[in-house]
């Protein structure tokens, strides 16, 4: 039952491992989970779970394997039950005597049976409602040594508003994408775009210029200080925004707040399809609030690195031809002005999200490419990773 | 030692659960919600029912690993030798411990909180794996090893500014504190204000969840700002009435800047509030 908890949550893809699986085991072991399956619940979870974003799978497996814990009117109710949990649970609460008694009752596998025939009896009478075993008295469960209390199945009728299965009802649904994921792998990504240079209060001691100063100083003392490194890097990029970019937009926002969190002087605007004379911030005020791309070649010195991010998947009238645009009248051709970027800014790249075997299928991938001096590359990791590379060049 | 709560904290059974598997698995607890969700405070709390030490290593985007260890502290020992001082002699005189050397060594099992571990380097977690898991390190200049007596019960906020890496929560237990809903926000408020008028309570809370809904914010007020709205509601005297009135000339609430602290949301509810206005008028 638990090795099948654990592929069930590999196959949903909910990260565990065996160190996690053995931390589980531990804690039941420890008593930790208070033998009510909600305390079951939030220990595996806990335990399992390390990041909210699964936490809706988690429920859904956790529903589907432990189904017999919330006893489905009409089904067979014990049927799923963890037996191996109940066992495990029986054998803490049980004394060494009580233990030879079940024995002579027939052992484990008859207390099992009763236990499970005890609560379908239990499902019957109650429909629905609270589903407590072994309430003692002249319970076997009682006799046995079962906590007065019995194994809570499902609902706990004293706690109202709690209901019976809290991870049926699956909170967490919507964190299931924030824009996070996966930007660790990108920040990695993107260190290697890094040139240190010292700025700021000098708080590092400077060991060279000591030592220089301290032998000049005829063995005196001279203690020098420095400023920490930082990274130097200014970064400049554009996105393409809308459109067919809109299937993509997932890893852009994760490439934007992975870069947005690794560079201090960060910049960068939209455009649509290709880059013609006019950028914005906001798209939502796009037609009223433009940065003419003329400024931004002006105002962001040659020591930027610009980054293009986009399918680059258009009409080749688009970028070869002035008016070529699907949304305005340009004066240009979009090629005029990819040439300027590339001409005022030395390291210039662009990322594409499409994959890079159809590139070669689409006209206007393979113009940009040429126009870019071969500077594509795929946005993985890999591509990332080279990209980072000829920036640094 | 069990945790379940305290007079001053409302601790839901999940969190309940999750507190005391680390403490009885000696596992660091990773706590992330929202900002002002009572995660900090926690630590506070679970030390107080332990009756336990609190150790707080706050981290700074400049905090190094390290330094939760010790330091060593070359350039006052060279300038004292320089003055002849009779410390020198002694490296140990220059070890600077760290937040985790005073957590080992505490006399009674501590907490430890490491709060908003995001704040670093994306290394740091990293840096301190064998640290945590061995709860034991070896100090180069003194050459002793530093070992935990007893194993400090651990809890790591974080705010998701970055994601921790896998080797990390592999050795961690997590909770995800929800947002409190309004049954448990008015728990956490009567454990704060216990002689709040009921009627004050009910209006206000339908104030603050109607504002949390408003789509667009930039940061929804949480717990620590209603608590604050509500202290001034008292101070001011408001009565239920104020926070009700669906009249259209109040559909700010009073004393709103409490509870949006951001400047572009206070603009933002103001616009809305203009347009509902207008709505009504028509
Ligand atoms: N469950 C609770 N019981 C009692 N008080 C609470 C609870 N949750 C939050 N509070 C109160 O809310 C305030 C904010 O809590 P705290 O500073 O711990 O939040 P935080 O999650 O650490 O926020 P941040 O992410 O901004 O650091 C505190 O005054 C705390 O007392
Ligand atoms: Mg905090």
């Amino acid at each position: 039952m638990f090795t099948n908890f654990f592929l069930e949550l590999r196959q949903a893809k909910v990260p565990v491992s065996i160190k996690e699986y053995l931390a589980l085991m531990e804690a039941m072991d420890k008593g930790v989970a208070d033998y009510s399956v909600d305390d079951f619940y939030f220990l595996s979870r806990s335990v399992l779970v390390k990041d909210e974003r699964n936490l809706d799978k988690f429920d859904k497996v956790f529903g589907h394997v432990f189904k017999g814990l919330e006893a489905v009117p009409g089904e067979g109710v014990a049927a799923e039950i963890p037996e191996e949990w109940l066992r495990k649970l029986a054998e803490k609460l049980l004394t060494e005597e009580e233990k030879k008694q079940i024995e002579a009752m027939g052992g484990w596998e008859k207390l099992m049976e009763t236990l499970k025939k005890r609560l379908e009896e239990q499902q019957k009478r109650h429909q629905g409602g609270s589903k407590w075993i072994g309430t003692a008295g002249t319970s076997p469960f009682g006799a046995y040594g079962f906590n007065p209390e019995g194994v809570r199945i499902g609902q706990d009728k004293n706690r109202e508003g709690r209901a019976v299965k809290v991870w049926d009802k699956r909170e967490y649904k919507n964190l299931d994408d924030t824009v996070e994921i996966g930007t660790r792998n990108i920040k990695i990504a993107l260190r290697r775009l890094r040139k240190f240079a010292r700025e700021g209060a000098e708080t590092e001691l400077d060991m060279p210029d000591t030592i220089r100063s301290t032998a000049r100083n005829a063995g005196y003392l001279d203690i020098k200080m420095v400023a920490e490194r930082r990274n130097k890097i200014k970064l400049l990029i554009l996105f393409d925004i809308g459109g067919s970019m809109d299937a993509h937009i997932r890893v852009c926002e994760e490439l934007f707040s992975a870069a947005r969190s690794e560079f201090k002087h960060l910049e960068f605007f939209y455009f649509h399809n290709c880059l013609y004379e006019k950028l914005w911030k906001d798209n939502r005020r796009r037609h009223v609030d433009t940065y003419p791309t003329a400024q931004a070649l002006h105002t962001f010195p040659s020591d930027y690195k610009v980054i293009f991010v986009g399918d680059a998947s258009m009409s080749p009238y688009e970028i070869a031809y002035p008016g070529g645009s699907v949304e305005h009248w340009n004066e240009e051709a979009g090629q005029a002005w990819i040439q300027r970027v590339t001409d005022t800014w030395r390291s210039t790249v662009w990322l594409n999200p499409v994959p890079e075997r159809h590139w070669s299928y689409t006209p206007s991938i393979q113009l940009l490419k040429q126009l870019m001096g071969d500077r594509m590359y795929p946005l993985t990791l890999g591509g990332l990773d080279s990209a980072m590379k000829e920036l640094n060049k | 030692m069990k945790f379940a709560g305290t007079d001053s904290y409302v601790a839901s059974d999940d969190l309940r659960v999750a507190v005391n598997a680390a403490i009885a698995l000696q596992r660091p607890l990773l706590i992330k919600g929202e900002p002002g969700t009572g995660k900090t405070v926690l630590a506070h709390e679970v030390a107080k029912a332990l009756n336990a030490p609190l150790i707080e290593w706050h981290i700074k985007s400049t905090t190094k690993a390290q330094q939760g260890l010790y330091e060593y502290d070359a350039v006052s020992r060279l300038r004292d030798s320089q003055l002849g001082d009779e410390r020198v002699k002694n490296i140990a005189n220059y070890i600077k411990r760290g937040k985790l050397w005073e957590a080992f060594t505490s006399k009674e099992r501590p907490v430890l909180l490491i709060d908003e571990i995001d704040k670093a380097d994306i290394e740091f977690p990293n840096d301190l794996l064998l640290e945590l898991d061995r709860m034991e390190f070896y100090v180069y200049e003194t050459q002793e090893v530093v070992k935990a007596a007893q194993r400090p019960v651990v809890m790591i906020t974080s705010n998701n500014e970055k994601e921790l890496p896998d080797a990390f929560l592999r050795r961690c237990f997590f909770h995800y504190i929800r947002f409190p809903d309004r049954e448990t926000m008015t728990q956490i408020v009567d454990v704060h204000f216990p002689g709040l008028q009921r009627n004050l309570l009910r209006e206000a809370l339908n104030v603050f969840y109607d504002i949390r809904e408003v789509p667009g914010l930039k940061k929804k007020p949480s717990t620590s700002e209603l608590l604050d709205w509500l202290k001034l509601l008292m101070v001011e005297d408001m009565s239920p009435d104020q926070l009700r009135s669906k009249d259209a000339k109040q559909l700010i609430p009073p004393l709103h800047g409490a509870l949006l602290k951001n400047e572009q949301d206070v603009h933002l509810f103001e616009r809305l509030a203009f347009m509902a206005r207008r709505e009504q008028r028509q």
